[in-house]
């Protein structure tokens, strides 16, 4: 295909596809400077059609929750409403500068406030920061103000966070960045935390646990409230990882089960742009008395006025320019407001019978671990019928060729073949039901012709790629491409 | 699954042989099978201390990041240096590419490790 080289492969000597606006400001030349460069900037020059032929043919090759469904799991990819977009793009919002006069934004500073105020009452944590840029980000900034308040109660022993096996990856390594050591306790069959375990391995050198809760294999932790008695008991605090927020939104509350400290993932639970197509938003929650060392700036109301409070006392510092990223924020806002108090449990509640219902309609072909209600995700360990050799992997790939993005694969590693699905509550019974049937079909041809599963894809840009190859010798460059 | 009779085996799936009084380690045949495809292995060097079921090298497969542990405590004195380019030798023979040598601290520690029969039982 021609169009889909590099957009600079595309660029011909004097070919232009723009017109500047006219100029709002008086001509002005810039003084002669060493500082001014000598050739023009190496820009593609293209016309407006071969600008639009070049980046239509791009995003062929990708695929997104606007070109099909999107089931991974622990992702919860629903649906961005076009109209977060609409609010966001604003030109009154999108044209603010951050170092405006706080009496000219009061609008926008509404809109942080409110979004921080909605997050504390569906969450039941105290106070939000909106500053954090992702989850990660998110989970380094909890556990850093663990650090700090176990520091300022002169208790410095405390050196240790305890992640369940079947945690998001991240948790372990947000921990090591923080400069905690990761203690791991096992599952129950039923994927919850095993209590006897937990026991074992609480003592005063535990800063902490780290939660997802219902957890990575989608099972509500039912022995939570016991969890956070023996935490607290112990003196450790109770993170919650809010990648799995969307099955509890308006039903249960992480401040009720006695979690301390968490992040919500507003580009997953709350319908702003995910991945790729981010920028995210990792706002972080805490209980009265960690407040004070959440990050600044904090934005509060004082009278009828909005301010921004620059220098908090026992702040952790800045973490972000300026306030986060205040257009993600505006996305999540318009989310909550059309959702209204009335239809945020209807997200919980959805997504939930999704999973459950796909789950039940699959059981058969696909090896189900663990039985009873699930949450908003749940696992297979892969097919029924091994024999064949055909594996997740391989079922995955096949997806592929019917146009379903795969569910997420091999993670938690507390099975072998594990696919873990997660269909949220924008897909229709319609999309669920084919979804169903093309996973059906996979099965199928898993056992009849185990070698086409096993050869897939067939109908995408790239066939099956070699994975270990290209984590073993990975081309990085586009030129490197070309000669290879 | 092969699982060598001579050896001893810990339930993280690491293996260690006694040769001429020095320990040679490497991971099992489950562990490789379970990994997938290695592509990168991060190894010790030469003259670490390790300690008895605590983490000496990193490694990464296709599928997954994980943690090996050293099945006794030692000094290392050799690494297989081969495996840092060609990691996919862990999947061809897992037991003739050992990773590390060590000189072992304390004897009694083999006490603690499994031998093919309980480790075959670990596997299941």
């Amino acid at each position: 295909m021609y169009y889909d080289k590099l957009i600079f492969d595309l660029s011909t000597e004097g070919r232009k596809g723009y017109t500047l606006p006219k100029a709002e400001v008086k001509r002005y030349d810039l003084p002669k400077s060493t500082y001014l460069r000598d050739d023009c900037p190496g820009l593609p020059e293209v016309s407006e059609l071969e600008v639009v032929r070049h980046y239509t043919n791009v995003s062929f090759k990708n695929f997104g929750i606007e070109k099909g469904f999107y089931p991974l799991g622990s992702c919860t990819m629903k649906y961005n409403p076009k109209i977060n977009q609409d609010m966001a793009n604003l030109p009154a919002f999108a044209s603010l500068h951050p170092y405006q006069p706080i009496d000219t934004v009061q609008g926008v500073l509404k809109v942080y406030h409110d979004t921080q105020t909605w997050l504390s009452e569906i969450s039941g944590l105290d106070t939000f920061t909106l500053n954090p840029y992702a989850g990660a980000h998110g989970e380094l900034i909890g556990l850093m103000i663990i650090k700090a308040y176990h520091r300022d109660r002169g208790d410095s022993k405390r050196t240790k966070i305890i992640v369940p096996d079947s945690a998001h990856g991240t948790n372990p390594a947000s921990a090591t960045v923080a400069g905690l050591e990761s203690v791991e306790v096992k599952s129950n069959p039923d994927g919850t935390v095993n209590l006897a375990d937990l026991k074992a391995v609480l003592g005063d050198d535990i800063a902490g646990i780290m939660l997802t809760n219902p957890n990575t294999v989608g099972i509500f932790e039912k022995d939570i409230l016991e969890i956070a008695r023996l935490v607290h008991e112990a003196g450790g605090l109770l993170y919650y990882d809010g990648a799995n927020l969307n099955p509890l939104l308006g039903v249960a509350r992480p401040g009720d089960m006695g979690f301390d400290i968490m992040h919500i993932n507003l580009h997953k639970t709350f319908s702003t742009p995910h991945g790729g197509g981010g920028p995210g938003s990792g706002p972080v929650g805490v209980t009265k008395a960690l407040k004070p060392y959440l990050p600044k700036p904090v934005v509060e109301k004082q009278g009828d006025q909005y301010v921004i409070i620059d220098e908090p006392k026992t702040t952790l510092g800045q973490i972000s320019h300026f306030y986060g990223n205040i257009g993600v924020v505006l996305k999540a806002y318009t989310y909550i407001l059309s959702m209204g108090r009335e239809h945020l449990p209807e997200i919980a509640k959805y997504s939930t019978l999704n999973a459950n219902y796909i789950k039940e309609s699959l059981k058969d072909v696909y090896q189900l671990p663990i039985e009873g209600i699930c949450k908003h995700e749940f696992v297979f360990d892969g097919l029924k019928d091994k024999s064949t050799g055909v594996t997740t992997l391989d079922v995955a790939k096949r997806l592929l060729d019917f146009d379903v993005h795969p569910p997420t694969i091999f993670f938690p590693l507390v099975f072998k073949q594990t696919i873990m699905i997660e269909p949220p509550e924008t897909e229709s019974k319609q999309t669920i039901d084919h979804f169903i049937s093309i996973m059906r079909q996979v099965a199928l041809e898993a056992s009849q012709e185990p070698d086409k599963v096993k050869g897939a894809p067939y109908n995408t840009v790239v066939k099956r790629l070699d994975e270990a190859l290209a984590a073993r010798k990975p081309i990085v460059k586009y030129k490197d491409l070309e000669t290879n | 699954m092969n699982i060598p009779k001579d050896l001893y085996y810990t339930e993280t799936h690491e293996w260690v042989r006694i040769e001429d009084g020095f320990a040679y380690i490497g991971i099992t045949d489950y562990a490789q099978d379970s990994l997938g495809e290695i592509v990168f292995i991060e190894l010790p060097e030469e003259n670490d201390q390790v300690t008895q079921f605590s983490e000496f090298a990193a490694i990464e497969s296709v599928k997954a990041a994980s943690d090996i542990n050293a099945p006794l405590s030692g000094v290392v004195v050799t690494v297989n240096e081969e495996l840092e380019d060609n990691p996919e030798l862990l999947n061809e023979d897992p037991y003739e590419n050992w990773i590390m040598k060590i000189e072992i601290e304390d004897k009694l520690e083999l006490n603690k490790l499994l031998n093919a029969e309980e480790y075959a039982e670990v596997c299941e």
